[in-house]
């Protein structure tokens, strides 16, 4: 047989399905009298609504936030001291506070009759001053969002250990940098069909989700309808990212519609609608000073970090993960022994900002690697040994690093050594020195990340946000052929999950993973569980699983030993056959037994069954510190102000690998998504708040000529608190890419005194900071004259 | 999104498309490939209350080579032109430019045609027609009237095409043998639209010395005589000739004032001056 354990390659089970094309998503969905739901949304970034004008032939199909009667605004509180609560109506009352914002609801038998009266309402609105800004809106005359506030700040962390010890440093290095907004673009947008079940008095909402039981706490919530009155199905998903883990406010208008209506009713998400109301990420701005010695030891980082907010506080993560996290992890995987950093999570006229793969990781690891190029300039070195001097070392393992965060394993000296020798630092030195034929400059770039993963129950009640993970569970079920059901909460849209599962599930019952089936999106069939993000279903559903089966094992055990006619303690459970001193019986034996021959069984035998439902988390549950160190050449077009990525490498340590082809994927994933955020992807507004990239012809995605293969080589240093040593490894492959791509660029660059900080790295800014260093050569050389 | 409600027509005879177009009491729009129109009328951009498919009319999809000329239908694909299917007279240019457009999905719907009456100053065939010195047919309810390619596209999204006129057909001149071409535009990836187009032709036996800056905001630059460009002497031959600071003069008064977007233009033709002369 083929190896199917933890640490086989084994062919994913679900691509039977999906590429085939008999997949089936929300919007393949149809039942019996459904009708299309669009929504009238706000052509303004800041307005207050005088009046909405129904054509009377429409009044029926259409409805306002007056209709929504009880219907509960979403709220998502951080306990975190300071933070400022902010309302999310379903439909607008009043204000609204960004384009894209949902005011009118219309509801017809095609989405096109939908948009028809959608179009046919006349808005009345008031248009206020809009702050887009993060900076502006921190200004004491800027606009107000939430004007009982008295300012636009959700939060103010702040963090300081001993900055003054750094401030004798020989090196001071300042540098303000700042990463755009972006867009989550998952090929499947978002998608609701909600339908009212009279028979079961039950709510069934299918939605494109990667938590569906938080969706279900949320719309019970916000509806007030008992949790055991909504359904939630996630079928499957194209593609989550962290825009699927957020609770819309589409889809409590929908479930409220198919409730007064008595019939289902669906809306599937448009790109413009996506791109520009939607899911939107990623906005920091950072002002840092790094101090350090002339040997490039770092002696201290001293931070200002703004994330732009938008206007709502989204649900359940909230407005602080960002900001707030920022003050936790901009440290990243060095070991420095002062520390200062103030965040503001600032409110402003945009779509609230969403977690998006990597979350605060991806901007925290640009700011801090650019950071360390910078000093590598300053000192005069090369940027591998910069980090060398800097980086956590083996020996310290386990550590607690300047904000407390607990390492809980790895060799991060020695991926950064790997990725160094792999890309041929030398040969590119040489290279540059000789210059291309083709005019470009070539430059070599470096970033280390770590990527805190399946972090539990203590860093969650700490944010106080209102989804706390607890212990994970997963339900067992041997079936009377001797096949195996897992019913898992967590949901797989690109994870593999129906894959990996099976694999743990083999590892410990030893059945044929073609027949282990996985079953998962659907809270009536799933155990309760916070889903599926922060990295953490290998651990935290991998462990569930195997833990559920370990006790089905012994449970087969008892009843194999009664067959046997053996002692249960002298029998033993081995690859997937109980087994005694005189004989051994299969799992397909006993499961036959147990539900279709009671009769061959005595009457004292153990009344469990073969079905169980345990819950798992790590004994130490402050995370896995998976990580990484890319590496990158780069040809740059001075003229032009392209880039092209010549060669990447990346040397990550996932800890065990529970299928290593899987885990390639999800580095090659993250790793595209990665130049998407250097190189390609910005949602830019005007003055006004306006998104100006409502197309994906303005809004630019790396396609497949634009993210060559990278190379990959994983390292596999055990995690301590884990089942199996694993780690979570989802967001990894996108932290880095930015990081490395900018300081590729600034390497190539810095022959002509140029540098970037803002990503992404488009033609017009490379040719910009090239034009700026002229312009200041120029002027040093005329004060010299 | 989806469209607002349309009446859809697909007529075999040009007669019958031109009387539908040119209907008193219905705001109509001709449909060829959709790659344009498709998107526009998706997201209400447009809505017609006709849309006159053309595909179907045998003259829309003619192919006629001469000695001099060839002539394609307006509804020939770019999928067509870069396969071969239809003859070239151009050397080889008009596949090479033909399999840079867009995406393969694109090229197998969109048409020569359509591209050009879309306009968008973007767009491939509205710079590259320019430069080869193409003409379009236009078929109106009282006879045919020819334009340059670069009297057609008069500004972004704009053309000269009358009330109820349909574009029938391109004609190509055949270029000679020794002939020298180059087409070079800069995207930022793959199959997106144009930053900045450079083509240049020179054809000596038929003395014809042509350059086109495109992808600026409103219709191409056609710089009939290239030399110009060249310090004005009679003939070009070196790329090394060519006078970059003329080139961002003719830019400037063109009214494109942002010194990056200059910078990306004058560097992109230079690239075709050094492509075509090399």
């Amino acid at each position: 047989m083929v190896e199917q354990g933890i640490g086989a390659r084994l062919t994913r089970k679900e691509d039977d399905r999906l590429m085939r094309g008999r997949g089936q998503y929300v919007a393949d969905i149809r039942l019996a009298g459904m009708q299309d739901v669009a929504f009238l949304r706000s052509p303004i970034a800041h307005g207050r609504i005088r009046g909405i004008a129904v054509p009377p032939q429409y009044k029926n199909a259409v409805f306002t936030s007056a209709d929504l009667v009880g219907v509960k605004p979403i709220r998502a509180v951080s306990s975190l001291p300071g933070f400022k609560a902010s309302e999310q109506p379903v439909l607008a009352t009043g204000k609204v506070r960004q384009v894209g914002e949902l005011v009118a609801m219309c509801v017809a038998p095609t989405r096109a009759e939908a948009e028809d009266i959608a179009a046919s309402l006349t808005l009345d609105i008031e248009e206020l001053p809009a702050v887009h800004d993060m900076l502006a809106a921190r200004a004491p005359d800027s606009p107000l969002v939430h004007e009982h506030w008295g300012d636009n700040i959700f939060l103010e962390t702040f963090a300081d250990v001993d900055i003054t010890k750094a401030f004798d440093a020989p090196i001071k290095v300042t540098r303000e940098l700042r990463t755009s907004r972006q867009a989550m673009c998952p090929m499947e947008g978002r998608a609701v069909v909600a339908a009212w079940d009279s028979r079961l008095e039950q709510l069934t909402v299918y939605t494109a989700a990667q938590m569906p039981h938080i969706n279900r706490n949320g719309l019970s919530e916000c509806l007030s309808l008992d949790q055991a009155a909504v359904r939630v199905v996630s079928p499957d998903v194209g593609g989550g990212f962290g825009y699927k883990g957020i609770l819309l406010p589409e889809e409590i208008c929908l479930s409220w519609l198919a409730m007064k209506r008595g019939h289902p009713v669906r809306w599937i998400e448009d790109r413009r609608e996506h791109l520009t109301a939607s899911a939107n990420c990623r906005e920091h701005h950072y002002v840092i000073t790094a101090y350090a010695d002339r040997d490039g030891r770092l002696r201290g980082i001293d931070c200002e970090a703004h994330v732009d907010s938008g206007a709502y506080s989204s649900y359940p993560f909230s407005a602080c993960l960002e900001a707030a996290q920022v003050v936790s992890i901009l440290p990243g995987p060095y070991d420095f022994e002062a520390y200062r950093c103030r965040t503001f999570a600032v409110a402003t006229n945009k779509c609230p900002i969403l977690p998006y793969r990597g979350v605060a990781r991806t901007g925290v690891c640009f700011a801090m690697e650019v950071m360390l190029d910078a000093i590598a300039r300053e000192v005069g070195m090369e940027p591998h040994e910069v980090r060398l001097k800097n980086l956590v070392r083996p020996e310290q393992m386990p550590f607690d690093n300047i904000t407390k965060k607990h390492f809980d394993s790895g060799d991060y000296p020695q991926a950064l050594r790997r990725t160094v020798a792999a890309i041929g630092l030398p040969e590119i030195r040489e290279r540059q020195k000789r210059g291309e034929t083709d005019g470009r400059l070539i430059g070599f770039g470096l970033a280390v990340y770590c990527e805190q993963g399946s972090h539990g129950t203590a860093v969650y009640a700490g944010w106080g946000v209102p989804m706390i993970p607890g212990h994970e569970q997963a339900t067992a079920r041997l079936t009377p052929d001797g096949g195996l059901e897992l019913r898992v909460g967590v949901h797989s849209h690109g994870q593999s999950l129906e894959t990996t599962l099976a694999q743990v599930a083999h590892e410990i019952l030893g059945v044929d993973t073609a027949k282990v089936r996985v079953v998962l999106g659907d809270t009536a069939l799933t155990p309760y569980s916070t889903g599926t993000w922060g990295s953490r279903c290998a651990v935290m559903a991998g462990g569930a699983v195997a833990s559920a089966c370990r006790e089905i094992a012994e449970r087969a055990k008892q009843i194999g030993a009664k067959l046997l006619q053996a002692d249960p303690a002298s029998v033993s459970f081995r690859d997937g056959r109980v087994v005694s001193a005189s004989g051994d019986v299969g799992i397909a034996d006993i499961t036959r037994t147990w539900y279709l021959r009671p009769q061959d069984l005595p009457g004292d035998v153990n009344r469990g069954g073969l079905e169980a439902t345990i819950g798992y988390k790590p004994p130490v549950d402050s995370g896995t510190f998976s990580y990484a160190a890319h590496a990158t050449l780069v040809a740059v077009d001075p003229e032009l102000g392209d880039v092209e990525i010549l060669d990447y490498v990346i040397v990550e340590d996932g800890g065990k690998l529970i299928n290593p082809m899987i885990v390639d994927g999800q580095i090659y994933g993250g790793y595209a998504q990665g130049i998407g955020t250097a190189l390609y992807e910005e949602m830019p507004f005007d003055s006004a708040g306006q998104p100006l990239a409502s197309t994906f012809a303005d809004y630019l995605l790396p396609g497949p000529t634009e993210v060559p293969a990278p190379r990959l080589d994983h390292m596999e240093v055990l995690a301590p608190y884990t089942l199996f040593g694993q780690k979570g490894i989802g967001e990894g492959g996108c932290i880095a890419p930015p990081a490395a791509i900018t300081n590729a660029v600034n390497d190539a660059l810095k022959g002509l005194g140029a540098e970037l900080y803002v990503s992404p790295i488009t033609p017009r800014r490379v040719l910009e900071a090239i034009a700026a260093a002229k312009a200041k050569q120029a002027e040093r050389a005329g004060v010299a004259a | 999104m989806k469209p607002a409600r349309f009446d859809y027509q697909r007529p075999r005879e040009l007669g019958a498309a031109l009387a539908l177009l040119a209907g008193e009491n219905v705001t109509a729009k001709a449909l060829a490939g959709g790659q344009s129109l498709g998107p526009l009328l998706n997201m209400r951009l447009v809505q017609p209350e006709l849309v006159v498919d053309i595909t179907a009319i045998p003259e829309m999809i003619r192919v006629e080579e001469s000695a001099d000329h060839l002539v394609l239908g307006a509804c020939i694909t770019h999928a067509d032109i870069e396969d071969g299917r239809v003859p070239d007279v151009t050397n080889g240019a008009m596949r090479d430019v033909a399999a840079g457009i867009a995406y393969r999905a694109v090229r197998n719907r969109g048409t020569i045609g359509g591209s050009l009456t879309s306009a968008d100053p973007s767009a491939d065939w509205v710079s590259a027609l320019a430069a080869l010195g193409a003409e379009v047919i236009l078929r109106g309810r009282t006879g045919t009237r020819t334009l340059p390619v670069e009297d057609y596209v008069v500004g972004a999204l704009e053309t000269s095409l009358g009330a109820g006129e349909l574009l029938e057909a391109v004609r190509v001149p055949r270029l000679s043998k020794p002939t020298r071409w180059a087409y070079v535009k800069k995207c930022r990836k793959t199959g997106e639209f144009a930053h900045a187009i450079g083509a240049v032709l020179v054809d000596p036996e038929r003395n014809i010395r042509r350059a086109v800056i495109g992808a600026t905001e409103s219709r191409p630059i056609v710089l009939a005589d290239a030399r110009e460009l060249f310090g004005g002497g009679p003939d070009i031959s070196t790329p090394g000739a060519f006078d970059a600071h003329m080139a961002d003069r003719i830019l400037l008064n063109a009214g494109m004032g942002d010194p990056i977007d200059r910078q990306i233009h004058v560097v992109t033709l230079r690239r075709a001056v050094a492509q075509a002369l090399q």
